[in-house]
């Protein structure tokens, strides 16, 4: 499923990015490639921004983006 | 003689490289919680035993491609620039991701040392990081060093020495073993042609898997191409097949991953494992609540302004005193009738209405500094894009926003952090609504001469806030019009909450308040000298003489007074800046403003603390025969109707910001003729608004 249907607490792999070229570099930049686990950690009001974390980096995207990321 | 080393600092965003060379060179760059402090490269001198050290601080940048500016800067100066050393600094709290750049790092063939930020920070987090099996394992020293707590800043400076005098070490990073079979036969090309180049043959076969543009460009145009390309497209096929995958950004990315993650098990270890809310966490909790978070934010707001207001008012009236006395003291002692009008009216009056306002600066600054140390101005960027998306902007808009609260210029450098052309310059566009810190004397002796004490706080809130809405609505109208395009996305790091060092907030205060300050002192005694002059002059004798006469056969003192001060207000309006103020007053007087005014909004255009100056020069020249004690507040209050006091504020919140900040804006949007739309844009806005204002004020 795509990271903006994830569940607040629960923890993901990512499975695969849609994203090309520029957005693709920085998903990766940020550690968020095939086979990472990222824990879904608070999105904002009307679900336009979805707070994650990676590691022991703590991320913020927008729906858009969030959208590019296939996890399971 | 002494030796030079050149040393290139390079790490992720916010890995507190800035503060590491503040530490070492014992120096005071501005340092933030947020990424993207540090957007120009900035070089640092100082000496240590026999050398000169240079260290050239490098903006924060995640992985080594030109995808935003400062990445550009990085890169640039990492592939074409003379440097010895390269100094990579890692969080040491966050070695998993840190240790992608320095992979990439690892790939250009240079000499090397890792910086194991933080550790103080790591300590607190049972991390145990054996940095000598780590140094062991990669090629690379690695330094436990805290820029905070300044352990391991010795050992640093002596592995610098130490790295500079001996031979370069073969760094040990082995990538997986198809990969590196390819690696060897794209070097077994390039033996074979005898290839020359700066870089070693692995680095540039690395170059070639990774695609690096850079590195093709060099040898596509070489006969060896050739014979590298049939290698070169098998290789990358082998390697694509291997890894079922297409793309070789992600195959990259797993094979630097794979060994991160190998190297980290065995140099790392976890004393403990609970998993309990950290204290970020927490405050997270709260400060980005879904519905809660908003409110907080603009509480905060309206409490800083508050602050602003109330704890800046106290010392006024005794820096108003002291002006006063001081310009006294100082009269009596001239005995030239003009120096002393010069002193004493135009640079004690000028200068000292400027200075009146220090602590207002202060205490916004203050406020500014809390908000770029804590790490919260990220959580503002996350809380706020949803509601600036739909405004055209980005959510990392807010940092350039908030910084132009202090002053512009920053405030347009910053804007960088966005990655888009687009977006950029919407921003700067924009910036100028956010009032900056040297209209806020303007903003205080205005509410105060029309408001009452209990509600200046909040009418300064409502002006600051004002400001930003109309921003807002502003970069949707450009975003519709002249701005249109594709949105840039969003994805930004949330740093960790730290207690700002007090230390550090009262550097950033100090040296800012001091700027303003100097500025006061040189800049603006200049200018309240000029604006003195050209209220004073040409004297127009003639008419003086007249007067006097007048005056002379009256015996009525009341009459007396009234003819003294329609003399003063005839010569005034003889005079360069009174003929000036009457060419514009038509252009002003829809706007319910008279040529006074008119002529300081000119000034402001230099700088708009010279706004209060002029005013301080052009009231207390009018009329200060029979009251001694009044101050330039009340003589606003006095002179000016509400409704141009209206009208002059929403000028002030919206014109041209100052000259310096204007040409930082053309040089950071790309050009003068931007400085020319800006010019446009600012003016028609402010003197629309100015109009509705004032006939609505009415």
């Amino acid at each position: 499923m795509r990271l903006t249907e994830a569940k607040i607490g629960q923890i993901y792999e990512v499975e695969k990015l849609y994203a090309q070229g520029a957005l693709k570099q920085r998903l990766i930049s940020f550690g968020i490639i095939k086979g990472a686990k990222i824990k879904f950690l608070a999105h904002t009001h009307l679900k336009s921004n979805y707070e994650i974390q990676i590691g022991k980096v703590t991320i913020a995207l927008r729906k858009e983006e969030a959208q590019n990321i296939e996890v399971i | 003689m002494k030796k030079n080393i050149t040393i290139a600092l390079v790490g992720q965003p916010n890995v507190g490289k800035t503060m590491l060379i503040n530490a070492i060179g014992n120096t005071t760059l501005h340092v933030g919680n947020f990424s993207g402090v540090t957007v120009e490269k900035e070089e640092i001198v100082f000496e240590y035993k026999d050398y000169i050290i240079t260290v050239v601080d490098l903006p924060g940048t995640y992985m080594l491609n030109d995808y935003s500016i400062e990445e550009r800067v990085t890169n640039n100066f990492l592939r074409d620039e003379q440097y010895d050393i390269i100094l990579n600094v890692v969080d040491s709290t966050n070695l998993e991701r840190n240790l992608q750049l320095t992979s990439e790092l690892i790939q250009l063939d240079k000499k090397m040392i890792i910086a194991l930020n933080m550790i103080d920070e790591a300590k607190k987090e049972h991390l145990d990081i054996n940095a000598n099996y780590m140094s062991e394992l990669l090629g690379i020293d690695c330094i436990k060093v805290s820029a905070a707590t300044k352990e391991g800043l010795d050992h640093l400076l002596a592995t610098i020495v130490k790295t500079y005098s001996l031979e370069k070490k073969e760094p040990k990073f082995v990538f997986s073993e198809d990969m590196e079979e390819e690696i060897r036969n794209i070097v077994t090309v390039l033996e074979k042609n005898r290839f020359k180049s700066t870089l070693s043959y692995r680095s540039i076969a690395i170059g070639l898997l990774s695609e690096n543009k850079h590195i093709y460009k060099q040898l596509h145009d070489d006969p060896i191409w050739i014979s590298l390309e049939p290698v070169l497209l098998e290789a990358h096929n082998h390697i694509k097949l291997h890894h079922n995958e297409e793309s070789m950004l992600d195959i990259m990315a797993s094979e630097y991953k794979a060994y991160i993650d190998g190297l980290l098990s065995l140099t790392v270890k976890t004393t403990k494992q609970e998993e309990q809310l950290s204290f970020t966490q927490k405050l997270d909790n709260i400060l980005i609540h879904p519905l809660l978070g908003i409110p907080i934010f603009l509480f905060f707001m309206w409490g800083l302004f508050q602050l602003t207001f109330e704890i800046g008012s106290i010392p006024m009236d005794y820096i108003d005193a002291f002006f006063g006395y001081l310009g006294d003291t100082v009269g009596a002692t001239i005995s030239n009738d003009e120096v002393r009008s010069l002193i004493v009216d135009g640079v004690i009056a000028g200068v000292g209405a400027v200075i009146l306002f220090v602590p207002n600066i202060m205490i916004l600054y203050i406020g500014i500094a809390l908000l770029e140390s804590t790490g919260y101005m990220s959580r503002v960027a996350y809380l706020l894009d949803g509601f600036f998306h739909k405004f055209g902007l980005h959510g990392q808009s807010f940092i350039p926003l908030v910084t132009g609260f202090g002053c512009s210029i920053p405030a347009y450098m910053s804007a960088r952090i966005l990655k888009n052309d687009r977006d950029r310059l919407l921003t700067l566009f924009i910036i100028g609504f956010m009032s900056c810190g040297a209209r806020l004397p303007v903003y205080v002796l205005f509410v105060g001469a029309f408001f009452s004490p209990e509600m200046a706080g909040n009418i300064l809130f409502a002006i600051y806030m004002g400001g930003a809405i109309l921003g807002l609505i502003m970069a949707k109208i450009l975003k519709l019009t002249a701005f249109k395009g594709e949105n840039e996305p969003f994805v930004m790091e949330m740093p960790k909450y730290r207690m700002p060092s007090v230390m550090l907030i009262w550097h950033t205060v100090k040296t800012k308040t001091w700027l303003y300050l100097k500025k006061a002192g040189t800049f603006i005694a200049i200018a309240s000298m000029l604006v003195w002059f050209g209220s004073n002059y040409p004297k127009n004798l003639e008419l003086t003489t007249q007067y006097e006469q007048k005056i002379e056969q009256l015996n009525n003192q009341v009459e007396k007074i009234k003819l003294q001060n329609e003399l003063k207000e005839q010569l005034l309006k003889e005079s360069y800046l009174g003929q000036m103020g009457q060419v514009l007053e038509p252009l002003f007087e829809p706007l319910g403003m008279d040529w006074k005014m008119a002529v300081a909004l000119q000034t402001g255009l230099a700088a708009k603390e010279v706004v209060v100056s002029t005013l301080g020069v052009l009231y207390s020249l009018g009329d200060d025969v029979d009251e001694e004690n009044s101050s330039l507040i009340q003589r606003l209050h006095e002179n000016i109707s509400f409704a141009s006091a209206v009208a002059f504020i929403l000028i002030i919140m919206t014109y041209l910001p100052c000259l310096a900040a204007t040409i930082v804006f053309a040089r950071e949007a790309g050009g003068k003729k931007y400085a020319f739309y800006l010019f446009v844009f600012t003016s028609v806005v402010a003197y629309l608004l100015a109009f509705i204002g004032y006939h609505i004020a009415l």
